[in-house]
């Protein structure tokens, strides 16, 4: 016999399972809530870990920042996996017509020498900027607590590579693969790159993961992308360079989603409590100088003598970030 | 304007070089060393980075773009699913008892593998392995969420999903697949991808998901066939790694061999241990049967294992010495297990119950050799006993292996009469073990298997009772004090099917669909 | 020789990579469980793009078979043309 299933009304016996209706009551619960609170294995680990015996395998200690509730520390975006990959295919998507575009009709054939000189120099070498950003990101998501935050952390690291991908891309697509040569010669070698190479390097061995979170995702970040696909994107489409805006579109619209994310987090982290305040707060004054530094350089090659102005300006509008994310700085 | 220019398209192979390779550097300003600490304390030597193959070559946008659409299939199947109540759709109510071991056994780990592989992806020096480990991870944490999600509209009507994290940490026979991933990320990212990236995701992932989701569509359950068969697609890329992994590793330096052997000899048996979980699911849980698990083995083990093994005999690996038991224990295993959660069925939270006649005669069946010798006898005298009234429920604890932490359930090779233990001894105290595969990787790494979390050794130092709980107050019932601090819901989480909260409202709500009453 | 093996979730976009697969390989067996089919082959097993496109009458990537592949055995080279898995020995 056919039977239909639709016509049963059922009453649950719970809405929700108990870690979930613990925090928000037994009341029908998100795909992120689900997919998120509470999956990470907080007790009875049975082997100390070969590679840091001192702690366990996940432990709240490897960040000098503390936390009542390490999933305090939210996404407003509330991303889960498909909810993640969903939302970049549809950008990669838009992505992928400009560049089709591009190559199709060789509209990079258009592009002012200067202009694409400019990008050659400056976007191409940022490839392994991101790699780092790589990097770190996929530290925090190994060895940081609660998947709250080490989740997002993965997703900005992917985010990262694809990054790199698309600058890869601008470079096959303004020069060829020697494009990706030389930039790479100039991150090795080049006075220019070379502040900005020590301080990702510097990053790199940092271990509080926390603090790589402050020095990458908030100063790096925020200082750069600003700066680069912001300002220098607005020289570049102001130039008879729209070509190359088509190609960064991505990274533009990606910072300004990714930076509510991140405020998100050190806002709550430094409302907790006056350490972790003081703590966030020394950690942006320890790298901003450093990325300032960084970036001298490169704003001078891109803005030529605007680069101060431009890079006060980022500076002024990165501390008003800070301000209202909760920092004294 | 000069048409001609136009670039020729880039092939696949050309494409991917371009987007990865050259992305590192050798770092200057800080030493390697210091940027990947855990890259050699292992004493795997690798000399080039860049001989690694990449044989899938996803990069981002692809990644995303097929991703995605597989996530859009996913949902839209489940959202069907639950709004059509799909729970009353499946064979029995008795199956949903295998979903249950799932959620609590293996979708935790999937998620210790998001961990891992982001770990992994942050330590290798190499380009190649640090991108095909972070898609891996990206990919563990969609395992993890889709299998909550499929299954979180069955916690909604049914019994023993509700709290998996919590017994995950605690429950004694959640402690097999915990502690074998908590294994393999205590160790370095090299023995973790020969671990879980080789013998786990390539020798026997087949075996888990193959099978055990063509049961689930046989039995009904399209929430799991979808998360199931969805999971698997990235698990080829997967396999692929674990492969490629272990090849590369080989290649590198003659000095590998020896280390890969043993990593190679105790992660194929610390899996096969976990798996007869999964050999009594297929063999006694799925009310309608897609294969035994003696034939699954047969075909996913046996053949394909058999054809690896001899593709990487040519670096001179050996087939695993373990291996020639699981021949003869193939035959036994599911049974043994069944039996065992049968006789503690109080203390799991899931449903137990013995096979009915028809059931039995598919089990003869299939093990021609063993079921009706050493099994069939006992399980009718409980089944005869349990309607009687007198359903048998052990009232003491198993003893567990140190290293695989089963109780000791197994039978001694060549006697399936004589339960089987070892003994060895580590700094004047006594350590026991299941067999020899245990026994061996104990004695390798006493240090390590010295400090398992035994379940059973714990209830009895008291260790797992709610907090205030008084061990000498009259009438303390210190099974029901472990079960309160497990978070089971005593009687209905437990206990045998038959007359189950499971069992009634199943029914219930099948006949409301059916009468108009 | 050993035994490779592909297997696909049995759906419409997948009746013509089979069709096209089975085709290609006269070696190679289809064996059909709930919702999947696992094609065996001795040795090596290829899929072509071409083959696939002209029962579909559109282009394809080889890498769309990932959308709906559940799993495979042997050493994988794939590049825009074929897919190929095999034994070295």
């Amino acid at each position: 016999m056919e039977i239909d299933l639709r016509t049963v009304a059922i009453k649950p016996l719970r809405h929700t399972f108990d870690h979930i209706a613990r925090r928000f009551g037994d009341k029908p619960a998100s795909r992120y809530q689900e997919g998120t609170y509470d999956i990470q294995q907080t007790d009875i680990f049975h082997y100390r870990p070969m590679w840091e015996p001192e702690l366990q395998l996940f432990d709240k200690r490897r960040t000098k920042v503390q936390m009542k509730d390490w999933y305090a520390l939210k996404d407003p975006r509330q991303f889960y996996y498909g909810a993640w990959t969903i939302a970049r295919s549809r950008q990669q998507d838009a992505a992928e017509s400009s560049f089709d575009m591009i190559e199709e009709r060789g509209l990079a054939d258009i592009v002012p020498e200067e202009i694409k000189q400019t990008a050659l120099a400056v976007l191409v070498p940022l490839r392994h900027v991101e790699w780092g950003g790589n990097m770190g990101n996929s530290y925090i998501s190994a060895y940081g607590y609660g998947t709250a935050i080490t989740q997002p952390c993965l997703y900005h690291a992917m985010d990262h590579l694809a990054v790199a991908q698309y600058l890869t891309r601008i470079g096959l697509v303004l020069e060829g693969p020697e494009a990706l040569d030389t930039a790479k010669d100039a991150w090795m070698e080049a006075a220019m790159w070379q502040p900005m190479r020590q301080h990702v390097e510097n990053v790199l061995v940092v271990q509080d993961w926390f603090e790589i979170f402050v020095a990458q995702n908030l100063v790096l970040e925020g200082l750069t992308y600003p700066l680069i696909y912001d300002y220098l994107d607005g020289d570049f489409s102001a130039n008879g360079g729209t070509v190359i805006s088509m190609m960064t579109r991505f990274m533009g619209e990606w910072s300004t989603e990714t930076a509510k994310w991140v405020d998100a987090q050190i806002k709550v982290a430094a409302a907790e409590s006056a350490e972790n305040k003081t703590l966030i707060n020394d950690w942006v004054k320890q790298y901003r100088p450093l990325v300032l530094a960084a970036l001298a350089p490169i704003a001078q090659r891109a803005f030529g003598e605007q680069a101060e102005t431009v890079l006060a300006e980022v500076t002024a509008q990165f501390n008003a970030r800070c301000t209202k994310a909760g920092l004294t700085v | 304007m000069d048409m001609n220019v136009k670039k020729k398209k880039l092939g696949l192979k050309e494409k991917y070089a371009h987007m990865t390779r050259g992305l590192d550097w050798q770092t200057s300003y800080q030493p390697m060393e210091k940027v990947f600490p855990q890259a050699t304390f292992e004493g795997i030597k690798i000399h080039d980075w860049d001989k690694w193959e990449d044989p899938f070559r996803l990069t981002m946008d692809a990644y995303w773009k097929y991703q995605a659409e597989k996530e859009r299939k996913l949902y839209a199947v489940l959202d069907a699913f639950a709004q059509n109540n799909g729970h009353l759709g499946i064979t029995d109510a008795r199956y949903l008892n295998a979903v249950k071991l799932f959620l609590t056994g293996i979708s935790p780990l999937e998620y210790v593998a998001h961990r891992g592989f982001a770990a992994a992806g942050r330590n290798f020096p190499g380009v190649g392995p640090r991108v095909a480990c972070l898609m891996q991870s990206v990919d563990e944490i969609r395992h993890s969420q889709t299998q909550i999600h499929a299954i979180s509209n069955y916690n909604k009507h049914y019994d023993g999903f509700h709290d998996f994290k919590h017994m995950l940490e605690r429950v004694w026979y959640l402690s097999v697949p915990k502690s074998f991933f908590d294994d393999a990320f205590s160790a370095g990212p090299f023995e973790w991808m020969i671990a879980i990236g080789f013998s786990f995701e390539y020798v026997l992932t087949n075996l888990l998901f193959v099978p055990f989701m063509s049961g689930a569509a046989y039995n009904g359950d399209m929430a799991t066939v979808t998360f199931g068969f969805s999971a698997q697609s990235d698990e080829a890329r997967h396999m692929t790694l674990g492969l490629e992994c272990i090849k590369f590793m080989l290649e590198q330096d003659p000095d590998n061999l020896p280390i890969v052997q043993k990593w190679i000899d105790k992660w194929a048996w610390r899996g096969i241990r976990v798996l007869s979980l999964v050999g009594m699911m297929m063999d006694y849980m799925l009310p309608k049967r897609v294969m035994s698990w003696k034939e699954a083995w047969e075909i996913y083990f046996e053949q394909n294992g058999g054809a690896l093994f001899a593709d990487l005999a040519r670096y001179g690996i050996k087939v695993p010495e373990c291996l020639t038991q699981c021949t003869e224990d193939k035959e036994h295993i599911s049974h043994q297990a069944w039996a065992t959660f049968y006789q503690y069925g109080g203390a799991a939270a899931f449903h137990t119950w013995m096979p009915n006649d028809e059931e039995m005669d598919w089990l003869s069946a299939k093990y021609p050799n063993t079921f009706d010798k050493y099994y069939r006898a006992r399980f009718t005298y409980w089944r005869d006993e349990a309607e009687k009234g007198n359903r048998f429920y052990s009232n003491t604890l198993p003893m567990l292996c140190q290293v695989c932490q089963i109780p000791m359930l197994f039978t001694e090779p060549g006697d399936p009469t004589k339960i089987c233990y070892r003994e060895s001894e580590y700094e004047g105290e006594k350590y026991h073990t299941c067999s020899d595969g245990c026994k061996h990787i104990f004695d390798d790494e006493p240090e390590k298997y010295v400090q398992s979390w035994l379940p059973v050794h714990q209830i009895y130092q008291g260790n797992c009772f709610p907090d205030g709980t008084d061990p000498t107050a009259e009438g303390f019932d210190p099974l029901a004090a472990v079960l309160d601090w497990y978070h089971f819901n005593n009687g209905h989480d437990n206990l045998d099917f038959e007359g189950s909260r499971d069992q009634a409202n199943f029914a219930a709500w099948r006949g409301m669909a059916t009468k108009n009453t | 020789m050993s035994k490779v093996f592909i297997a696909f979730q049995l759906n419409e976009d997948t009746r013509p990579i089979i069709e096209a697969v089975l085709a290609d390989n006269p070696h190679a067996v289809a064996n059909e469980s709930p919702a999947m089919v696992k094609i065996d082959a001795e040795g090596q097993l290829v899929i072509k793009r071409n083959s696939i496109e002209e029962l579909i009458g559109r282009d394809f990537d080889l890498q769309e078979l990932q959308i709906n592949l559940i799993t495979i055995s042997g050493h994988l080279d794939e590049d825009d043309d074929e897919f190929k898995l095999s034994w070295l020995n």
